[in-house]
């Protein structure tokens, strides 16, 4: 099963501590939008750093 | 062509601009977002000489003045330190959305260009210069300058393309939630810290005065330690201490605690700021250093310029200022906060103990740990040389 972040678009800040922590860079902060690409394999980083827990994981 | 193209409009980014371009270099500076200065990411602390070195002080930058911090253990044992001598590690409060856009616009006097809304996308090297491209509203545009300078904060892109950083650990940043508090009842002359695993793992909780009744209420936590998110602990923490007052701005972030890196530079590149990991490991403050890495970054631009000589042996000369200026205290406070980390609320409660009720004059890391080791030579014992 494959694994992968998403973001809950009413809880984000867009403050970037996620794109700080992936390995992948597979976030991006465009302006005041994070964008999560499809190399995300769903590690878990992103959502440990994210402020407002505002990132989870789920399969798809 | 550019003389330099600098990415993002922070402290480090718009000093460096400023500087490069009082210098006679033809300057560009970009900043993603639609505006300077806002959101803000930060807790807005500053020492009065860190500022001071750089600018003769505006008033409107100013939310609030300090005079001293108050330090909680998680027993709320209180240490105070009074700011007798001129300012160390919190003097100001800042008024980031006017000092940002400020700096930003010094940098345009002294000839920058500045465009917002522009996003960094890639860069390429091209013979002795480099291509970069960027995306402004919407628009692909490309440009060529001599040096890059990646100011483009914790999630620096640049800084990664170029793999001059490496990405940050679960145990090398904290993430960051803060409310602006207003109709708080509290002393206004004082920072206030709060340490324990149980408030803040890896981290602290901060109260800082913004004028008015009003105040940064924060919260810092290492993720590897966590179990929720800073905004959880914040909930809690407030809740706990029985703060009263109504949230007026809500704040996200995360600050690298990385300690030193091995260098900042690469062929035609230079990083400044948070994008060099160059906040510290143990307070979390970032402006007073990024100021000055953009100030040496601008420098280091001009000498570059004039020698016709972009290599990352010569923009090593950039390493070696930021470096002989807080490098140093970087590396000390990493190996403090490694220390720090392993610390259970016991501990702290102990250390906290043995230093209240003492008068402590400076306000500085470096003050505390100084006491400390008077009273407990053997658990800091480590740590000697590198505070006294």
């Amino acid at each position: 099963m494959k694994k992968r972040a998403v973001v809950d678009r009413k809880k984000c800040a867009y403050c970037g501590a996620c794109v700080a922590v992936c390995n992948l860079d597979a976030n991006e902060l465009v302006e005041t939008y994070l964008e999560i690409k499809e190399n995300c394999t769903g590690c878990g980083a992103c959502a440990k750093v994210c402020p407002l827990g505002a990132l989870s994981i789920e399969e798809v | 062509m550019y003389d330099v193209v600098v990415v993002g409009a922070g402290p480090a980014g718009s000093m460096a601009a400023k500087t490069a371009a009082e210098k006679g270099l033809e300057v560009l500076l970009i900043e993603k977002r639609q505006e300077i200065g806002t959101p803000v990411r930060c807790a807005e602390g500053i020492s009065k000489t860190s500022i001071e070195r750089f600018f003769e002080v505006d008033k409107r930058w100013i939310a609030a003045e300090v005079i001293g911090a108050k330090i909680y253990s998680p027993d709320m044992t209180e240490v105070v330190m009074s700011e007798e001598m001129a300012g160390n590690e919190v003097g100001y409060v800042l008024e980031r959305k006017i000092f940002d856009r400020q700096i930003a616009r010094l940098a345009a006097k002294a000839g920058a260009e500045v465009r917002v809304k522009t996003a960094f996308e890639k860069f390429e090297r091209v013979g002795d210069k480099l291509k970069v491209q960027m995306r402004c509203i919407g628009e692909k545009i490309e440009v060529e300058t001599k040096i890059l300078i990646g100011a483009d904060g914790v999630e620096s892109k640049l800084g990664r393309m170029a793999g001059i950083i490496r990405t940050l650990k679960l145990d090398e940043i904290e993430s960051c939630a803060q409310y602006l508090m207003s109709g708080l009842d509290i002393d206004p002359n004082y920072t206030y810290f709060y340490l324990g695993r149980d408030i803040a793992p890896g981290g602290y909780a901060w109260v800082f005065p913004k004028g008015e009744n009003s105040a940064n209420v924060g919260i810092g936590v290492l993720p590897k330690m966590a179990e929720k998110s800073a905004k959880e602990y914040l909930d809690r923490f407030i809740e706990k201490i029985g703060m009263k007052g109504k949230i007026v701005e809500f704040v996200a972030g995360a600050v690298p605690v990385y300690g030193e890196i091995e260098t900042a530079v690469a062929d035609h590149l230079m990083l400044a700021g948070d994008a060099a990991y160059h906040s510290d490991p143990i307070t979390g403050g970032g402006i007073a250093n990024a100021l000055a890495a953009g100030y040496y970054a601008g420098l280091v631009a001009y000498e570059a310029v004039k020698n016709n000589d972009f290599s990352a042996e010569f923009l090593k000369r950039y390493d070696k200022l930021w470096k002989e200026d807080f490098g140093k205290k970087l590396r000390r406070n990493k190996k403090l906060q490694e220390k720090f980390l392993k610390m259970d609320d016991e501990t702290l409660n102990k250390l906290a103990k043995s230093i209240s009720g003492k008068n402590l004059k400076e306000m500085s890391v470096q003050a505390i740990v100084k006491e400390l080791l008077k009273a407990h030579p053997r658990l800091l014992w480590d740590l000697k040389d590198l505070f006294i």
